[in-house]
């Protein structure tokens, strides 16, 4: 199996799935000779030609509306957002139109169609480069929200999510584009979309988390156990909407302690639901506070200080560990 | 060095029937008697079913809807123009264009009185359904037209409407720019009526022209007398020509005026004068046409009082079958989430069935 980086993966899944099937698509700002400012869409211009990777003027709300119109006339476009912090200005066409047209037309006319964003801090970026935003996403009915946490898991998501029967918004991790390499299975691999995973099993507390957050919580997961001799159990969420919150709930159950840990601000955000769900299917059986570890309600600042608000790996440890004395 | 001109543009103005029914010979579309009168009827029951619905709307029989009364050259006309292989990609003002492209009447009742199930498309037609987010279906109609073109199918292409106020919007301006870098085979048709709610078109823009806002994505862009069908139609059909020809797409301002409320929640006479209105009631697409047809000899009292009933046995049969419609599955919404089943969703349609009885009970 050969070993990927995450920006590897993505170009992997685009490059075999348009190999695959003429009706995929990709366009979006400096994807084609540029290969995409992280050349996450490397090879592909060269390969596919310019009628198949679009160089698109760059309007984030056009990329997303004439996407619309070409999967409502049977292409599978795959868009990219340049930036999660340029995406905003398409939000009228997903939330208006993109996550309407099935329910809309009653399953007449369905919107197959994928939204690829890098999102997130770490990076030392420039305003607007940071940010991680999926509750905004996750808020909508009708779209679906992915945000894989590593190499291969994100080859097999971008493969469901272009295989998918409705828009999905598949959140990148920019901070894991290089950080770290997987085998990637050259023969077709996909996983199911709204499904989350259990990334490392244990019994004695639950540890929730997606996209950049997981390379992050995984070590220290495994710091805490060794030093403790306890076992931890952590899920990999992977789909943000429509969320798996059974998976959640029965892990919860056999655990009875929960930490989240979570790279966007506390309020109204995914913890605040997944702390919801567990509310709602599995309350009786908590032994503590489910704990949040969130970055702050605050603007997200220049990198100067932006890993300061990330949650670091020792507020993650301390949230692990008090939750398993309390 | 002096100051040299490098570009310079120009708008032209298209009418060939005007408001006493006098025709311009020489562009005079080719058309059968039987086209013509079956544009004549396109626009009468355009026009019909917007009254009757206005009168529906007052009795409370259905909710808000936006009349096209006064409009109808600017949309059916066009409608009449495209074939099967056209794309429809309107706004929420073109009831009798959608009527001539294959939708039934009882989907403009449906939908305006609350269900989806009038934006259901008839059987294969390439008709999208209504938007109301102001020119964001530009957007679409471009997308469309690029995946026409990636298929091959030069005799596709895609009309779009929108109005004097969607000029305004940004997505209007990316989708000209995004269909003039790509060619694509769109006919972007304005329905300057004039009126955006209560915005006059002297205050939407300062351009003296609507149609030259597709200058500036080296689109050609005509201003037409959008109560004048058969300019409208040469319009729209030299457009479409152009479009299959793979020669990219056109800008048609139509102008023309909104006679009735912008929807049936708005007073107008709050912001507009009588007069105003009467000054256009002269000038109505439809007695103009009529008149038309009625100079060509393929049209009298008796053929209209005909179609008057016909039409009229058409719209009371579909508002009969409109009123008998009483079963609309309340869980539908739960069907049309997601096309693959979640738990999630699941598992909230159940409890939602399950207020619902407990709702019954306690009535």
């Amino acid at each position: 199996m050969p070993k990927m980086t995450m920006v590897q993966a993505v170009s992997f899944a685009l490059e075999q799935e348009m190999a695959k099937d003429d009706s995929v698509i990709v366009l979006g700002e400096d994807v084609g000779m540029d290969e995409g400012v992280f050349r996450a869409t490397a090879g592909l211009y060269k390969r596919f030609g310019d009628r198949r990777v679009i160089d698109t003027p760059l309007a984030e709300s056009a990329i997303l509306g004439t996407a619309i119109g070409m999967a409502l006339a049977g292409l599978k476009p795959v868009a990219e957002m340049q930036f999660s912090g340029f995406s905003y200005l398409m939000i009228a066409q997903l939330e208006g139109h993109a996550s309407r047209f099935r329910a809309r037309s009653q399953g007449q006319w369905t919107c197959p169609l994928v939204i690829r964003m890098p999102y997130g801090g770490g990076v030392r970026a420039l305003e607007h480069h940071s940010e991680s935003r999926e509750a905004l996403y996750g808020h909508i009915p009708g779209v679906k929200v992915v945000m894989p946490s590593g190499p291969r898991n994100a080859r097999a998501l971008l493969v469901a999510a272009i295989r998918d029967p409705d828009p999905v918004v598949f959140m990148e991790p920019k901070r894991s584009y290089r950080a770290f390499r997987e085998e990637v299975p050259e023969e077709e691999e996909v996983m199911e979309i709204g499904k989350a995973q259990i990334a490392h099993e244990g019994a004695d507390l639950t540890v929730i988390a997606w996209g950049a957050m997981v390379p992050i919580v995984l070590p220290i997961v495994q710091e805490v156990e060794t030093k403790r001799g306890v076992k931890i159990e952590m899920i990999d969420l992977l789909t943000i909407s429509p969320m798996d919150a059974n998976l959640i709930a029965a892990s919860v159950k056999k655990t009875g302690r929960c930490v989240i840990v979570q790279e966007a601000p506390k309020t109204i955000s995914v913890a605040s639901e997944i702390i919801a769900q567990i509310n709602d299917k599995a309350l009786l059986y908590l032994q503590a506070p489910v704990r949040r570890v969130t970055n702050f309600d605050v603007v997200t600042p220049y990198f100067g200080r932006e890993m300061m608000y990330i949650p670091s790996p020792g507020r993650i440890r301390r949230a692990i560990e008090e939750t398993l004395d309390f | 060095m002096p100051l040299k001109e490098i570009e310079r543009f120009s708008v032209s103005y298209l009418q060939i029937l005007d408001e006493k029914g006098n025709v311009d010979k020489e562009l005079e579309p080719k058309l059968s008697s039987d086209d013509l009168i079956r544009l004549y009827r396109g626009m009468f029951l355009g026009r019909e079913v917007d009254q009757r619905m206005l009168k529906l709307q007052r009795q409370g029989r259905i909710g808000t809807f936006g009349p096209c009364t006064g409009q109808e050259a600017a949309h059916c006309a066009p409608a009449f123009a495209m074939t099967e292989k056209d794309w429809f990609v309107g706004a929420f003002r073109e009831v009798g264009a959608r009527l001539m492209r294959g939708e039934s009447i009882l989907q403009p009742l449906l939908f305006h009185n609350g269900y989806e199930e009038g934006n259901r498309r008839p059987d294969g037609k390439r008709i999208l359904p209504i938007s109301i987010i102001v020119s964001s279906q530009t957007l679409h109609a471009v997308g469309i037209a690029y995946a026409t073109q990636y298929r091959g199918e030069k005799d596709s292409a895609v009309v779009t409407f929108f109005g004097d106020g969607g000029t305004s919007q940004g997505d209007m301006h990316e989708a000209l720019n995004f269909a003039g870098v790509w060619k694509a085979p769109v006919v972007f048709i304005c329905q300057n009526n004039q009126w955006a709610i209560s915005l006059p078109r002297s205050k939407q823009t300062s351009s003296r022209t609507l149609a030259q806002k597709a200058i500036a994505y080296d689109i050609p862009g005509l201003q037409v007398d959008g109560n004048d069908a058969l300019a409208m139609y040469k319009a729209t059909k030299d457009a479409l020509d152009r479009a299959h020809a793979g020669e990219g797409p056109t800008f048609i301002e139509a102008v023309t005026y909104r006679m009735m409320m912008h929807t049936t929640a708005d007073d107008p006479t709050k912001y507009r004068s009588e007069e105003e209105v009467e000054g256009w009631r002269t000038r109505d697409p439809i007695s103009r046409f009529r008149i038309y047809l009625e100079k060509k000899g393929i049209w009298d009292d008796a053929r209209q009082k005909q179609l008057e009933e016909e039409i009229k046995s058409e719209i009371d049969a579909a508002v009969k079958e409109f009123e008998a419609m009483t079963d609309f599955k309340p869980d539908a919404p739960f069907d049309f989430v997601f096309g693959t089943r979640h738990d999630e969703i699941e598992e909230q349609r159940q409890a939602f069935l399950e207020e619902l009885r407990k709702e019954a009970q306690n009535a």
